[in-house]
């Protein structure tokens, strides 16, 4: 059977997080009342001309030199002309011929641990347009130009993947970049980042491309990978069928998880651009984009080799811990407060992990603050406590229920008993009460008694409610056990 | 009243000869005897203008009266004014009231001008008669068989009909100068980024620009003064200071360097016309200047170049006018499809049909190379022929139309009509200043002299126009329509 290859790339568009939209000084915030946030300009109404927002520009820049790309001196604004109703000055002002970012990099962490680089082409930067509603309206269509003009990024990678798990690769990369930089909240579910996929097949070995389709509106990582396998799947069955792929725009369905054919290549618009007479050319001095590269913050891979070179990660750790800003921003403060990177990476990828999952949060929102995490943890270090209680004192911090994991311990009494006579004591109640198992432990041999000697620990520590020491337990345990 | 001057008015104003309310009402009264017949109104705001003129009086009252406050004026109605009908001249707006005013209304409200109404136009600005109004055509005050020209032709035919001492027009290939031309008045195209295009309803963006239409070259100099300057929301207005224009006009022309171009009076030009330009150049050469032939070898390429990026740029910014926001709307159509098509089939008059089929034609994809870059090298090449001219001298001078004007209806080939724009549309693609004067009659016709300078040279060609009408008295020639209600 003929072994198969699957070629990919995308199209990002990343909704840019400026206060104002790209080309007028209405507000970009999500959620509003349909058309309350959309003035003159975003209306397009007669006479109305576009002024370019400064700050959609530096964010812009800034992702290009996150990618290092380069940074072209003169980028142009072009119109890309089609009718649509949500659509309102009958063109979309876009980059054609002259993006604001060159060709860069990103790099993608595989599942074995490895790295791959996939080529951006180009970034450049658009308007949205507004939203067609077909629900409510009984028959007609409703439009609501909120988010006309809102400022995209549309990142255009070269067909440089090769499986759909890499393509998700792709985008969480680029999804941690654009979040490092604040430059977009990459919520997906609120259309703040959705791509485009192009996708096609070829015989393993072979150097042609074969005939790609474009699947349009992908909203979720998810969402990406099925509908990457299904067209995949569909591409093979089709040309070992003996059909042909024919070059057009798919649409993917994640309810009945397929594609379907939305238009072919003949009824594809032509879009007519050219350079938008209201706009001029955009021409960035070198003094300009030294000072935003100045303002770069560190970014995931940067972050991801560091954790493994200077924290002694692993590189499955260092990866989950870099993946997100918010995720790298926590785990470093716990690990500043209680001084060890390992235990701050255990706790932050298992404990609080688990929670965050279990409640479906992200790390924004934990209940337990990077602070009180780091303090449980030095609890832990200093033997306060033991890990079991840690366990405990997280849950109770996680509820809330008081401020500091110290009060917490005080208030549950949890403080591990390091007191030997105290514990002496436990032992030798633990003893008298199990005459039993003494007797079969005295009578085993030396190298069996390491087994045995575990259910008087667990004795113990159920008599001191978890609090005892448990190393110093065994320690005692076998002194007193073998000189009876 | 209706035959002075702004510059006349402003100082009968100020010297308590009458109100502005006066004024105002005189010339609303005029409109409304004359302008059933000369047409040259699409609305008139009378009401609003009384009491922009009480509001001027009041200010006046109180000492606070700038110089152009309570002076009456028009606008073309391709301006926006808020809450007021901007129609464009076209059925396709004929139920827009704009929510806004564009920047240079906004600035001749702070003037404390008094706006009488918006002035009737070629469709969307398409046109060099007027006859390509949704409204119907607007006569020719000096002879009422006569096209005023266009697009500005309500404009230039309000002024020259005394039925408001000035206006705006606007000119993206001619549409102030000729008209002008055409109906014995001043008119001048500022530097293309001197004046703020926001609020302007476009044509073609890259060569629109608005400027004033008056009797003389003093007035319009008063006008561009109070609508020139930077614009925020206009990212191609240029951040440059604005000059007094008064300071300028009493400088000597003596040693002014005149260039003829000499493709500027070949083929197809009127005699009457080149004798009464050639007449105009020795008026010059009396006050001190010199004359020299100049040549701009790129000329007959003009024409061509400019039906290529103006349809160009128009298809585009008309296609926001589709039925769903605003504007014109089919009666139920069935489906998206019918809605723009039939809604843009019946807003849209033939001649913005041609320019958008036109424009749609040489953008798509197959043709952008041969038409739209290639005119735009073509744009590059006219342009750097102006600025050659001008190393060698400090104005050029020709006609501003080949011929005075035609008769209503005369032109029915849109080749013939596009060809009537031979000596302006040059100086758009350029974005050079360009000003008409009045300099002569064919018959009963007037004749404009056309005046050239560099990029942002409006105080010297202004000086250079007002010179002339020191000496002249063509601008001061009245029509005989209208006369009897003075």
């Amino acid at each position: 059977m003929m072994q198969w290859e699957t070629v990919i790339g995308l199209e990002v568009h990343v909704q840019l997080s400026t206060r104002s939209k790209i080309f007028s000084g209405a507000s970009t915030a999500f959620g509003a009342e349909p058309n309350s946030q959309a003035c003159a300009v975003d209306l397009g109404l007669p006479g109305v001309l576009p002024v370019l927002n400064e700050a959609a520009v530096a964010m812009a820049v800034k992702f290009g030199l996150g990618i290092n790309a380069e940074i072209p001196e003169v980028s142009v604004f072009d119109r890309k002309n089609y009718f649509y109703p949500d659509l309102p000055k009958g063109y979309q002002t876009s980059q054609m011929y002259h993006p604001i970012v060159g060709p860069g990099e990103v790099e993608i962490a595989l599942e074995d641990g490895s790295t791959k680089r996939i080529r951006v082409h180009h970034a450049h930067l658009e308007e949205d347009a507004g939203k067609s509603l077909h629900e409510d309206f009984h028959g007609m269509t409703g439009i609501d130009l909120n988010r006309a003009g809102t400022p995209l990024l549309e990142i255009v990678s070269e067909p440089d993947m090769r499986s759909a798990k890499e393509a998700v690769a792709y985008l969480k990369a680029i999804h941690s970049i654009v979040t490092y930089l604040g430059i977009s909240d990459g919520n997906m579910a609120e259309g703040s980042m959705r791509c485009d996929a192009n996708v096609s097949v070829r015989p393993k070995g072979q150097q042609e491309f074969g005939t790609r389709t474009e699947i349009k509106n992908v909203n979720s990582f998810r969402f990406v990978e099925r509908a990457i396998v299904f067209e995949a799947e569909r591409q093979i069955e089709l040309i070992e069928d003996g059909g042909k792929v024919v070059q057009e725009t798919r649409l993917y369905d994640p309810d009945r998880d397929e594609t379907r054919s939305m238009r072919t290549k003949e009824q594809a618009n032509d879009y007519r651009y050219f350079p938008c007479p209201d706009l001029l050319p955009v021409v960035l001095d070198q003094a300009y984009v030294d000072h935003l590269r100045s303002s770069l913050p560190e970014l995931p891979a940067e972050k991801r080799a560091r954790f493994q070179d200077e924290l002694g990660l692993s590189a499955y750790d260092a990866g989950v811990l870099s993946s997100s800003r918010a995720m790298a921003e926590y785990f470093e403060a716990v690990k500043e407060v209680c001084g060890d990177a390992k235990q701050a990476a255990n706790w932050v990828q298992g404990e609080l992990s688990g929670a965050l999952n279990r409640e479906n949060l992200t790390i924004d929102q934990s209940p337990v603050t990077s602070t009180q995490l780091g303090e449980l943890i030095v609890r832990v270090m200093d033997d306060t406590i033991s890990g079991k209680a840690a366990k405990e004192v997280f849950a109770a911090l996680w509820n809330g229920e008081d401020d500091s994991a110290d009060a917490i311990i005080d208030a549950r009494g949890l403080k591990q008993v390091t007191d030997t006579g105290a514990i002496e004591a436990m032992i030798d109640q633990v003893i008298a009460d199990s005459p039993v198992q003494v007797a079969q432990y005295r009578d085993a041999e030396p190298e069996k008694r390491g087994k045995m000697i575990g259910y008087f620990v667990g004795q113990v520590m159920k008599a001191s409610r978890g609090t005892a020491n448990p190393q110093q337990v065994n320690a005692l345990l076998r002194q007193k056990l073998d000189n009876l | 009243m209706h035959d002075k001057t702004l510059t006349e008015l402003a100082a009968a104003l100020a010297a308590g000869e009458f109100s502005s309310r006066e004024l105002t009402q005189s010339l609303l009264g005029r409109i409304d005897a004359l302008d059933g017949e000369l047409n040259s109104f699409i609305t008139v705001t009378a009401e609003k203008a009384l009491a922009d003129a009480e509001r001027a009086d009041q200010a006046r009252a109180k000492g606070q009266a700038g110089p152009l406050t309570g002076l009456p004026l028009a606008l073309k109605d391709i301006f926006c004014t808020d809450g007021v009908k901007t129609s464009c001249g076209s059925r396709m707006l004929d139920n827009f009231v704009s929510p806004y005013d564009a920047t240079v209304v906004e600035k001749l409200k702070q003037a404390g001008t008094v706006c009488l109404g918006k002035t009737n136009m070629d469709e969307f600005a398409m046109g060099s008669s007027n006859e390509t109004s949704f409204y119907g055509p607007v006569k020719n005050p000096w002879d009422l068989a006569a096209v005023p020209g266009g697009s500005s032709g309500g404009s230039a035919a309000a002024v020259a009909a005394g039925l408001v001492p000035a206006a705006l027009g606007t000119d993206t290939g001619g549409s102030i100068r000729q008209p002008a031309a055409f109906c014995g008045i001043t008119g001048l195209k500022p530097t293309y980024g001197r004046v703020s295009r926001y609020g302007i309803v476009a044509y073609a963006s890259s060569l629109d620009q608005a400027g004033p239409m008056a009797r003389t070259a003093e007035d319009c100099a008063w006008l561009l003064g109070a609508i020139a300057g930077h614009d925020l929301r206009d990212s191609t207005s240029v951040a440059r200071g604005v000059p007094d224009y008064q300071e300028e006009l009493g400088a000597s022309l003596s040693g002014l360097k005149i260039g003829l171009p000499k493709e500027y009076f070949g083929d197809g030009l009127d005699p009457a016309v080149e004798a009464a330009v050639r007449e105009a150049v020795r008026v010059y050469e009396s006050l001190g200047a010199t004359v020299r032939e100049v040549s701009l070898p790129h000329t007959h390429h003009a024409i061509p170049a400019y039906y290529v990026i103006a349809p160009a740029e128009a298809s585009s910014n008309l296609s926001r006018y589709d039925g769903v926001r605003f504007g014109h709307r089919c009666d139920a159509p069935k489906d998206l499809i019918d809605l723009y098509e039939r809604s843009r089939a019946e807003g849209f008059g033939e001649e913005v049909k041609r320019r958008i089929l036109i424009g749609t034609h040489t953008l798509s994809e197959g043709f952008f190379e041969a038409y739209y870059k290639k005119a735009q090298q073509v744009r590059r090449l006219i342009r750097q022929d102006f600025l050659d001219a001008f190393e060698d001298v400090d104005v050029l001078m020709g006609p501003a139309s080949p011929t005075p004007a035609f008769d209503l209806g005369a032109k029915k080939d849109p080749v013939s009509m596009y060809l009537q724009d031979i000596y302006t549309i040059a100086i758009n693609l350029a974005g050079i200043p360009g000003i008409s004067v009045p300099a002569g009659f064919a018959g009963s016709r007037p004749i404009g002299l056309q005046i050239l300078g560099p990029l942002f040279a409006e105080p010297q060609l202004l000086n250079v126009a007002h010179q002339y009408q020191q000496a002249t008295d063509w601008h001061r020639r009245q029509p005989a329509f209208g006369k009897e209600n003075a």
